[in-house]
């Protein structure tokens, strides 16, 4: 089975958060702390993407996009909720529009909490979603084999 | 050889006739279809005859009859124009048709020949000019039963002028055949006429006031061509004592080189080069038969044909430089030109004056390797060509628009058409395609004949050829979900028609070093005296030949490959507001938004409206100029 | 004959571990350059390994079989290069590599790809007179297109087209896809309308793709190489270090320049075409014949 772990390819969405989460998962791929050395690439397209990094709460409005977002990417996949708002709704969760953390709509794998959650910890998140994404590869593989993919 | 030639041109006016008489639609299709059947099967015959016997020059022992029949007929053609000039109130028409039939009269009785000559001459290319007037010329007569049925239900605003539509592009079959058989310029210069004259009233079929101005554009650029045309036959007569054509291309001397400007002149007119690409340009408004036939197997082809056959009467002096240079700047601007255009039958008008430049092009430059690309181009952009107005025609009488936006998803709503329009235009441009190959075999012409400018125009227009043509081929093949097929109202013989026409390109394709060894090399020897080995070197059309097979077989490993990974419906990414059907998405407002997907058309770069002027005074001045010049030598 | 068919297929067989690895130099040398460590050289194959493995997600039933046409013809394009043939034959099936290119995006109907596939047409229009420029060059400074006989050659054309060279390596940023003209797709960026025309490959097509690129820009180099080299036996290292130069060169510009809107790379491909190729074939053809 193909050690895929090394190439962990993240799509980043911004849920209704405050933006405090977006800057500091984006101050993880700055060059400060070069994800890319582990082969991260941040990019724009679902198609592409491995790792779903999602921040902020899932309101109405955009429930249907994070939906549709996950289900463009490929299989295996691997969620990640970044920042208390993304792994149960935070200071918005009594919000009229908010309906709640990121796993209401998705079935998320990782949560990372924190307001806003600090580089070390999104870090050592996206280092589980890697492990995690390796093991449903392994899983999906063995799956195909079996004829079920 | 009298009887095959006496045959082929009277058997086309001969079904003509009958078509005048034949009103109801089966009769129309049973007479179009066995004449056509005939007419194909002869030309065959013919054509393999003579490719593998090889030349027979046939001089008629008496032919004042004939002569004195075609000075009447002229005098009638004139007499026809003179009298719908007349009444369209467009008197230059009337001039230059008075004008030149005048002049041609006063030649043929003051200096009628007296020995005699080769009046007719089949050699191979007459051979494989007679194979695309006879194979794609009756195609598309085939084609033009349905597709005129279907035309008349469509477009009740015009007259049902059938019983005249058809004898016309009988009789256009007829006067190629004469054309291309005759070598007596004298007949040449009236089977000239009539394909001038015949396709004035085609072009004007449906007697709108757009179809009449363009008719008469088409009338009078190419009784320009025509008055060249008979002032370099005075010339011959006069001064050189020539009467065929042969004679003229093998005859020296400042005034010959005059003769063939002036011919040359006339070929450029009929083949729609710059300045004159205006009329084939109009001649879109007349139905699609008539536009497929005036711009693959007929019309353009005689223009081409003849200044093939000066071809070597043009190495390096003023007639070549006036053909190849016009031939070039044509290439390039008409590409550029077809760029900016959405109208399907624009871009086929264009893309036929752009490519008629490279033939004339190669024809100009008067070497060998010159005269191989122009006749390998001619054979293959006379198929594609005919198989894409077939094919947009089809299109048209269907969906009821031929606008190449209109076409976005084609695959999905008319499945086979879209495959007939996707063969014929990766005909026009790809490797290991005819057209590409002739177009590598012209560039290497042009700089063995040490052409820079033509060099580079042919890389530059190339670039340009390549851009409407991609887009246009991914137009067609979009896949847009949720588009249900339409029901295909084309008939069984626009059908038989345009696969014959697809097999017909591949096969080509696939045998193209067969033709040329057979038809065009042997050819070449006997027009230029010598001739290189191989244009192209065997290995390269191994290779060629190689990639085809691959490219044929590409729709088997698609089908595995849609067996293996099954297509299910997704969605296609919108940053994520897709609306689920793949055809709409959520807008700012929270609305549903249509997406509307349009090709690049870059009007403000390549326009007709920057680029025109400036073109057309560049090649009049390059035919002005150079004449003047090739005058002063002579005089 | 037979060398010359090693050669071809030693090409299919090395090429993608050279493109890969050159890739991953390029990653290298980029993130050095941005102060960054950088992933290792091989971090391309790790990403291509991972693409392969996972699930296809076909948005139509062509774009499957396009994906891999593109493939194939640039194998191809590279085979014949590499095989000795005549180099106009290679360029025009480049170009057929590069329609299917164009396609596999244009079937999509997807809005991010069909832009990119127009905006690959684009490039093509701005890059392919220049191209066919090369070739004319080639056969003006050594009498042959065919690439085992110009590398036979007493002299390196680059001394007789040296405009031609610097015309190409102009074109050689957009085809390599480099700043400042990788308006179609880009390597680096990887935001939804830079990611153009692949928008809509998924595993297994876009690893294809990929590929295709490696294979592509070991060919692109190899033409580079081709303007040194000559029959002496030092002209091979000295062209290893040219094109090792000018693909350092490409990685700097692609660096430190700002992607440009499409007109001003079609212009100014067209114009640099103009003054340094066309001016250097007609000195070839009436200077130096």
């Amino acid at each position: 089975m193909a050690k895929i772990s090394r190439s962990p390819w993240i799509l980043h969405y911004d849920g209704s958060s405050c933006n405090g989460c977006d800057i500091e998962t984006l101050a993880c791929l700055t060059p400060v702390y070069d994800a890319e050395r582990f082969g991260v690439i941040n990019t724009g397209d679902p198609r592409h993407a491995d790792i779903l990094l999602i921040t902020g709460g899932i309101n109405t409005q955009n429930k249907p996009i994070v939906e549709q977002l996950y289900s463009q990417m490929p299989k295996p996949k691997v969620v990640v909720a970044i920042g208390i708002c993304a792994c149960n709704g935070g200071v918005f969760k009594d919000c009229y529009n908010i309906i709640g953390g990121v796993d209401k709509v998705l079935p998320v794998d990782i949560y990372v909490p924190g307001c806003a959650a600090r580089p070390e910890a999104i870090i050592d998140g996206i280092v589980k979603a890697v492990a995690l994404f390796q093991e449903k590869h392994d899983k999906y593989e063995a799956e195909k084999k079996e004829g079920l993919q | 050889m009298e009887n095959i030639f006496a045959g082929l041109v009277l058997f086309p006016f001969l079904i003509a006739l009958a078509l005048v008489f034949v009103k109801t639609n089966t009769g129309r299709r049973i007479t179009v279809y066995s004449g056509c059947g005939i007419i194909m099967a002869a030309v065959a015959l013919f054509a393999g005859n003579t490719i593998f016997t090889g030349t027979t020059r046939t001089a008629f022992p008496s032919t004042h009859a004939i002569d004195m029949v075609m000075l009447c007929a002229e005098f009638a053609i004139m007499i026809l124009v003179v009298v719908l000039s007349t009444k369209h109130k467009k008197h230059y028409c009337s001039l230059l048709s008075i004008a030149q039939t005048l002049l041609i009269a006063y030649i043929e009785l003051t200096k009628p020949l007296h020995e005699p000559v080769a009046h007719v001459v089949s050699d191979r290319l007459s051979a494989v000019m007679c194979l695309i007037v006879g194979i794609i010329g009756c195609l598309i007569c085939i084609y033009a039963v349905g597709y005129m049925r279907r035309y008349h239900e469509h477009h009740k605003e015009y007259a049902d002028r059938r019983t005249f539509f058809f004898p016309m592009l009988f009789v256009f079959i007829g006067a190629m055949f004469g054309l291309v058989l005759s070598s007596n310029l004298i007949w040449i210069y009236f089977f000239w006429e009539i394909t001038s004259v015949s396709s004035f009233l085609l072009i004007g079929y449906t007697k709108t006031k757009e179809a009449i101005k363009n008719s008469f554009r088409a009338l009078w650029m190419n009784l320009l061509g025509g008055l060249a045309f008979a002032i370099g036959i005075g010339i011959c007569v006069f001064k050189l004592d020539v009467y065929t054509l042969g004679d003229l291309v093998a005859s020296t001397g400042d005034m010959a080189v005059l003769a063939v400007c002036l011919l040359g002149i006339a070929g450029l007119t009929k083949s729609a080069q710059l300045p004159f690409s205006r009329w084939l340009l109009g001649a879109m408004v007349a139905p699609t038969p008539t536009s497929a036939l005036l711009h693959s197997a007929t019309m353009v082809k005689a223009g081409v044909y003849l200044l093939i056959r000066l071809s070597p009467a043009m190495t390096g002096n003023y007639a070549g430089m006036i053909v190849s240079l016009i031939g070039g700047i044509t290439f390039f601007v008409a590409s550029m030109l077809a760029i900016t255009h959405s109208d399907g039958k624009k871009i086929l008008a264009y893309s036929t004056v752009s490519n008629l430049g490279l033939i004339t092009a190669c024809a100009g430059v008067g070497i060998e390797e010159g005269a191989w690309a122009g006749i390998l181009l001619m054979i293959f952009h006379a198929v594609s060509k005919s198989m894409l107005f077939q094919g947009v025609g089809a299109i048209e009488n269907t969906t009821g628009s031929r606008d190449i936006e209109d076409m976005h998803g084609l695959i999905c709503k008319l499945p086979k058409l879209a495959v007939i329009m996707m063969i014929g235009i990766i005909g026009m441009f790809i490797a290991p395609f005819g057209m590409l190959v002739s177009k590598w075999a012209a560039l290497k012409a042009y700089i063995d004949a040490d052409n820079v400018i033509l060099v580079c125009l042919l890389c530059f227009g190339s670039s340009t050829t390549l851009f409407y043509w991609a887009k246009w081929l991914g137009k067609v093949l979009t896949h847009v979900a949720g588009v249900k097929p339409m029901t295909d109202l084309t008939t069984n013989g626009q059908w038989v028609s345009m696969w014959i026409h697809a097999a017909l390109g591949i096969l080509l394709c696939a045998l193209f070093p067969v033709i040329s060894l057979l038809a065009i090399e042997p050819m070449l020897h006997e027009m230029f005296g010598s001739v290189n080995a191989h244009i192209l070197t065997v290995e390269d059309m191994i290779i060629m030949v190689l990639m085809l097979f691959i490219i044929m077989v590409i729709p088997f490993i698609s089908k595995i490959l849609v067996k293996r990974f099954p297509y299910k419906p997704s969605l296609e990414y919108m940053s994520g507001i897709n609306m689920g059907d793949n055809r709409k998405f959520d807008d700012a407002m929270h609305e549903d938004k249509k997406v509307f997907l349009a090709g690049w058309y870059m009007e403000d770069m390549f326009g007709e409206r920057k680029l025109w002027i400036p073109s057309v005074a560049v090649s009049t001045a390059v035919i002005v100029i150079i004449l003047i010049m090739a005058v002063g030598g002579a005089i | 004959m037979i060398t010359q068919i090693i050669c071809a297929l030693l090409y299919v067989i090395i090429a993608p571990f050279l493109g890969g690895l050159l890739a991953g130099i390029d990653r290298k040398i980029t993130a050095r350059m941005q102060g960054r460590i950088g992933p290792s050289i091989f971090q391309p194959f790790y990403d291509v390994a991972k693409l392969l493995n996972k699930q296809i997600m076909k948005i139509n039933n062509m774009q499957y079989p396009f994906a891999l046409c593109f493939l194939i013809f640039v194998v191809i394009t590279g085979a014949l290069f590499f095989g000795g043939a005549d180099i106009l034959l290679v360029f025009f099936t480049l170009t057929t590599a590069a329609l299917f290119f164009i396609l596999e995006a244009a079937t999509t109907n997807s809005p991010f790809s069909v832009m990119g596939s127009e905006r690959e047409i684009i490039q093509m229009l701005a890059y392919e007179p220049m191209m066919l420029l090369v070739a004319v060059g080639f056969y003006m400074a050594n009498g042959t297109f065919s690439v085992a006989e110009i590398i036979n050659a007493e002299y390196s054309s680059i001394l007789r087209m040296p405009g031609l060279f610097i015309g190409f390596l102009y074109i050689l940023t957009i085809k390599l896809r480099k700043s400042p003209f990788d308006l179609s797709t880009s390597h680096h960026a990887h935001q939804e309308v830079v990611k153009g025309i692949t928008t809509e490959l998924s595993g297994r097509m876009f690893a294809f793709v990929e590929i295709a690129h490696w294979y592509e820009n070991v060919f692109l180099l190899g033409v580079i190489g081709l303007f040194i080299i000559n029959a002496s036996w030092w002209s091979i290292p000295l062209a290893l270090v040219v094109i090792a130069l000018c693909y350092f060169m490409e990685i700097l510009i692609d660096n430190c320049s700002a992607r440009v809107k499409w007109n001003l790379m079609f212009r100014s491909a067209w114009l640099v075409t103009l003054i340094f190729g066309v001016a250097n074939i007609i000195i070839l053809q009436y200077v130096l014949k």
